[in-house]
This record gives structure tokens, sequence and C-alpha cells, in this order.
């Protein structure tokens, strides 16, 4: 039980270690900017006893490790700042365009699970055939094409031309702001709301941003099952159990396959945080209103407070999905006690 | 050469089971990787695509056609044909000579990032594992941090910071690529750091800075620039983000991602603006990638 107990402190106090490097670095980006924070406020006409005067209400005629202090202070009270593109609190802005980010994302992993986990297991059975070099091909194009342009490229194939999928947004025009948002997961929302017709048009501009973005987590899921597929099925457990007479499906779908779950899940949420990341280029493809384009937009109007903001959210939520499939492994695989 | 069994080819000499002095050794040990890489075929075609790249980027003024920076607005938007290969843009520039010309940029981030990240890597990993002890707490836990963020994400905000451009794009990919690089030098260190030869360099008097410079970073050498060739598609594919962003090379340079989104308005329709810069990104970016993964063959059999 105090084992337990010292390992829980350690974890918490990495965690914590690391949750305060990430507000040091958004803190440190904050003041090296080129734009003075003071002149972004009163605008560049102001007199020198005004500027003076809101240099030290912004507290910034106070010592580094100060003015870091407060900051941390006012992130944990969940206080980012005001953007000065929409005058509203950052935090604020962040939790209504997050849902779209997550939506997209969750779609993405759904798919990459479905997908990949099949994908990887039928390349180490037919190790050496055409499944296998399948996905090593899907693995290497992944690892090479700009996920920006396969958007493009996508938008041009699909929509442009054979008209299959509908083109950039959310949902079509003429369905925007019908739907009361409650989640703020549109797909939710409209069947909150019992309106099909809108949950399928919402389906369908999922679609292909969740594909693009998807295809580099099936490829990765594939991979990672293949590799755990492999190291299984050379295990004398797999020999007993085929000797036994056992259906080959049997032994790989049950046995095999039910012995790389735990490690299978820590992959997938690590894949989820990739994906997050991804979102951002995704985003401005698809004119996707999620955290990514939210972020991309702040910076090409120097609005600091909304981009270290997205920042840290994000790196929270990485932080967070690292810790959690860290502890998912030690919770799942009896092993890692 | 009568003592060499294999006579007195170059062959011979170089796959010698007794060379008699260390060049001789270390040429064939170089020679027989070269054999093991010749012999695979995904790997040769990375290596030729690479090779192709620093020719384009070498020879760029002389391969392109037309001036990349010249706009002839009565030329523009011509589909890929006779006279413009890959079709022109929206200011009439020829996007063949433009891609020619962005070689030059990729391949100028790309070794400004491997000579910066990688080494900064090296240098952080090999103290901390060579000296151990709290210093190695110290390092690895901020090497732990550094790698628990959001790459991109972070790169973007480093950007911001320093304003948009192809150095702060250079800068901004440094400093979020160094941790990786870091755990690796740590991993070799710590698996040499007792061996017998550092002991009896560390008896006859060698300083530690001579220890590590002499003996512990030309071992830790060959992981890590598999793992560079590895990342530098990485590193290719990031810098086109930050540039099809628009924070990175600004325009009229012809940056193959900031070429992306100046055609993403016309896609639809003129598709050639967009898709033939991010063709070459592709092409770009594989021939890294098997590069890589044939280095790792020879280089690194045991991770096979």
């Amino acid at each position: 039980m105090r084992r337990l107990l010292l390992r829980a402190i350690g974890l918490l106090v990495s965690v914590a270690l690391t949750v305060l490097g990430l507000l040091l670095v958004t803190f440190l980006i904050g003041r090296v900017v080129p734009i003075d924070p003071v002149l972004a406020v009163l605008g560049d006409r102001a007199m020198p006893d005004v500027y003076e005067r809101v240099r030290i209400e912004m507290g910034l005629d106070q010592p580094l490790w100060w003015q870091f202090a407060v900051y941390v202070g006012d992130v944990l009270r969940g206080d980012l700042g005001q953007s000065v593109l929409t005058s509203r609190p950052v935090l604020e802005d962040i939790l209504r365009v997050f849902p779209a980010t997550l939506e997209l994302a969750t779609a993405a992993v759904i798919l990459g699970v479905a997908l990949g986990i099949p994908a990887g297991v039928m390349a180490a059975v037919h190790q050496g055939r055409w499944p296998d070099h399948l996905i090593r091909v899907l693995g290497l194009i992944g690892h090479s094409v700009p996920v920006f342009w396969l958007g493009l490229v996508g938008l041009l194939v699909f929509y442009a031309r054979l008209d299959l999928a509908p083109g950039p947004g959310r949902l079509d025009v003429f369905y925007e702001g019908l739907v009361e948002p409650v989640t703020g997961v549109v797909t939710v929302d409209a069947l909150l709301a019992g309106e099909t017709e809108i949950f399928w048009n919402a389906l369908h501009h999922l679609m292909l941003p969740a594909a693009i973005l998807g295809y580099y987590s099936v490829a990765y899921i594939a991979r990672m099952t293949r590799s755990f597929m492999l190291d299984q099925l050379r295990q004398e457990y797999i020999t007993t159990a085929r000797v036994k007479g056992l259906s080959e499906a049997r032994v790989v779908w049950r046995h095999a396959l039910g012995n790389i779950a735990v490690p299978l899940t820590t992959v997938v949420a690590l894949s989820y945080a990739t994906l997050l990341e991804g979102s951002v280029l995704t985003e401005t493809v698809f004119a996707w209103p999620g955290l990514g384009l939210y972020i991309t937009s702040s910076l090409l109007s120097a609005d600091m407070n909304a981009v270290l903001g997205g920042t840290l959210v994000v790196g929270g939520v990485f932080i967070g999905l690292n810790l959690l499939s860290d502890l998912l492994y030690r919770i799942l695989d009896p092993r890692a006690k | 050469m009568s003592a060499n069994p294999n006579g007195g080819s170059l062959a011979g000499w170089l796959t010698a089971d007794t060379p008699r002095s260390r060049a001789q050794a270390r040429l064939g040990r170089l020679y027989r990787g070269w054999q093991g890489f010749t012999r695979n075929g995904l790997a040769m075609l990375g290596l030729a695509i690479v090779l192709g790249l620093v020719l384009m980027a070498a020879l760029a003024p002389w391969l392109a056609p037309y001036d990349p920076y010249q706009q002839d607005l009565g030329r523009r938007l011509i589909p890929p044909g006779a006279a413009h290969w890959l079709g022109t843009d929206a200011f009439g520039r020829d996007i063949l000579s433009r891609i020619l010309h962005g070689s030059r940029l990729t391949l100028y981030i790309v070794a400004l990032v491997t000579v910066t990240a990688p080494i900064a890597g090296l240098a952080i990993g090999t103290v901390s594992g060579y000296f151990g002890g709290w210093v190695d707490a110290a390092l690895m836990r901020i090497t732990d941090i550094a790698l628990a963020f959001p790459k991109l994400i972070l790169a973007l905000a480093f950007v911001s910071a320093l304003g948009p451009g192809i150095e702060s794009a250079i800068i901004a990919i440094a400093i979020t690529s160094w941790p990786a690089y870091a755990r690796i030098a740590r991993a070799e260190t710590l698996t040499i750091r007792h061996s017998d030869f550092i002991q009896a360099a560390r008896l006859q008097g060698a300083s530690s800075a001579r220890i590590i410079l002499g003996h512990v970073v030309p071992l830790c050498s060959s992981s890590l620039i598999v793992r560079v060739t590895l990342d530098m598609a990485g590193i290719i594919l990031t810098a086109a983000g930050l540039g099809f962003l628009g924070l990175g090379a600004q325009p009229p340079l012809p940056e193959w991602g900031a070429m992306i989104a100046a055609g993403r308005q016309y896609v639809l329709d003129q598709w050639w603006v967009a898709t033939m810069p991010g063709i070459a990104i592709f092409i770009v970016s594989l021939g890294f990638n098997l590069l890589g993964d044939g280095l790792r063959d020879v280089l690194d059999p045991k991770s096979r």
C-alpha cells in the first residue's frame, strides 16, 4: 500500500513538473514576443505617463519570477486573458471551439481503430505477403504526404470532381444555427434535437476531413498492431492453442489479439493526442471551426493571449492523454504491477 | 600483397579478414555496409531521390526554364503543357521553375535543422548519461518535459513569438526536435559508460570532456544518424506546414508549402497550382524515408 502511494505521488509530481514546464514555455514565449503588451492595450499613441501607469497596473514592473507566479495563478484559476480579436475571455472562446476539434479527432480515431487493428492483424498473420506490404506502403505514404495537401486533393477529387463529399465547413449553410448547441458536437446536438436530416448533413461534412486525418492514425495503429501481433504469434502458448486443435481464427483473434489489447489501448490514446495536433492543419483546409483554426487565425492577427491559451490547452490535453495511457497500462496489465 | 589471400584487388583489400590498419578496418566496414545497402532496391531509390534533390538545388538556375519571380499577368493560370510543363500560377510564374528553386529552401531548412538539433541533443544526452547522478536526473527531467509537448503546436507558438519567416521556422523546428536525440544519445552512452576502454582512458588521466568527445560521441553517432535521416521527412513536412499556414517562408519565396497555400483558392478549377508543389514534397519526403529505412538496416541491425 505504501509503495503504491509513493508511486502515485511520484507520478503526480512528474505531471505537475511537466505542466509547470509547459506554463514556463508559454510564459517565456509571451515575454519574448516583439509586441509590447502595454501598447497592445493602449494603442501606439499613448502618453508616456499613461503608459507607465498601465505598465505598473499590468504588473510588468515586477521581477520576472513574480510575473511568472502571477501567470501560473491566473491560469490555474482559468484566466487565460482576453482575446484581442474577439474581445472575449480566451477560455470562453476555447470552450466554444474545442468540441469541433474533439468531434473531428474522435471520428478519426474511430476510423483508425476500426480499420487499423484488423489491417495490422492481417499483416502479421500474412507476414511478407500482400497485406503486409500494403500496410508498409500505407505507412510510408503517411510519413511522406503533407496532411494539408492531402486535404486539398481530397476536396478537389471528392467535392469538385466526383461530388461525393460536401464542401468545407461543418454543415451546409442553410442548416447552420438551426440546432441549439448543447454539447457543441454538431452530430450529437442534432440527434439530441431529433433533427435526423441535420445529423446526416453533419455526418456527411465530417466524413472527408475525418478520413484524411484518420488515414494517419490507421497507418500508425496498423503498424503497431502488426509488430505487437508478430511478437505474440511467436510465443509458445500460441503453439499450444494450435496443438489443442483450436481454429486459426480463434487463435489469432481471441488468444493473440486478447493479449495485445493493453498495449494497443495505450497506442490508441497516444494516437488520439497526435490527432488533436494534426487537426490544426486539417481544420485550416476544411474551414472546420475548431481549436486548430482558432490558433492559426489568432496567430495571423498576432493575438498572443489566444495563441498561448490554445497552446496551453492542446499541451494540457496532450499531457493528460499521455498520463492516461500510462495509467491504463498499469491498471489493465497485471504484469506491470 | 602475398599475405592477402584475396589477391590485390581493391574489394579484396577492403574485405580482408585481418586488416593491417585502423583505416583499412574502417573502410572495410563502410564497404560491407555499402554492399548491404546497394542490395536494398528501395533504399537505393531513396538515395537517388535525395541526390536528385541536391543536384536540383545546386543547378536550379540552369535547369529552370524561366525566372521563378518573373510575373506575367498575360500568362496566368496556364494549364500544364509544352511551354510550361507544370503550368503557371496566379501571377503567371512558371511552376516548374519555382519548384526547382524551392528545392534550395527545402534543403536549406533541412540542413540547418539537422546540424543544430541533433548536436544539441547529442551534447545533452552524452553529458547526462556520462555523469549520471543529479546532472542526469535534472537534464532528463527537462528532456521528458520537452518530449511531452505537442511539437507542431509549440513550433507554432515559437514562430508567433519570433515573427513569421524561414529563420523562425528553422529555430522553432530545431527547438522542438532536440529531446528525441538527447534520449537516444543518453541510452547509447549508458551502455558504454562502464566499458573497460572508458575506464582505461580515465585511468590514463583523460578529462571528462576528452572522453565524451573522443570516445562516447563517435559511438553514439551511428544510431543518431539513422534517426536524423528518418526525421528529415518530418522536418520537411513541418516546414511545409508552417509555410502553408503563412508562418514559414514568406512570398514571393518559392517555398513549396507556401506555394500550396497560394494555389489553395484556385484548387477547384486550376488544380495544378496547389497540386504540383505537394507532389514535390511527397517525392522528397519519400526519398528521405526510404534512405532512412535503408540506413537503419545497415547501421543498426538490431532494430530490424
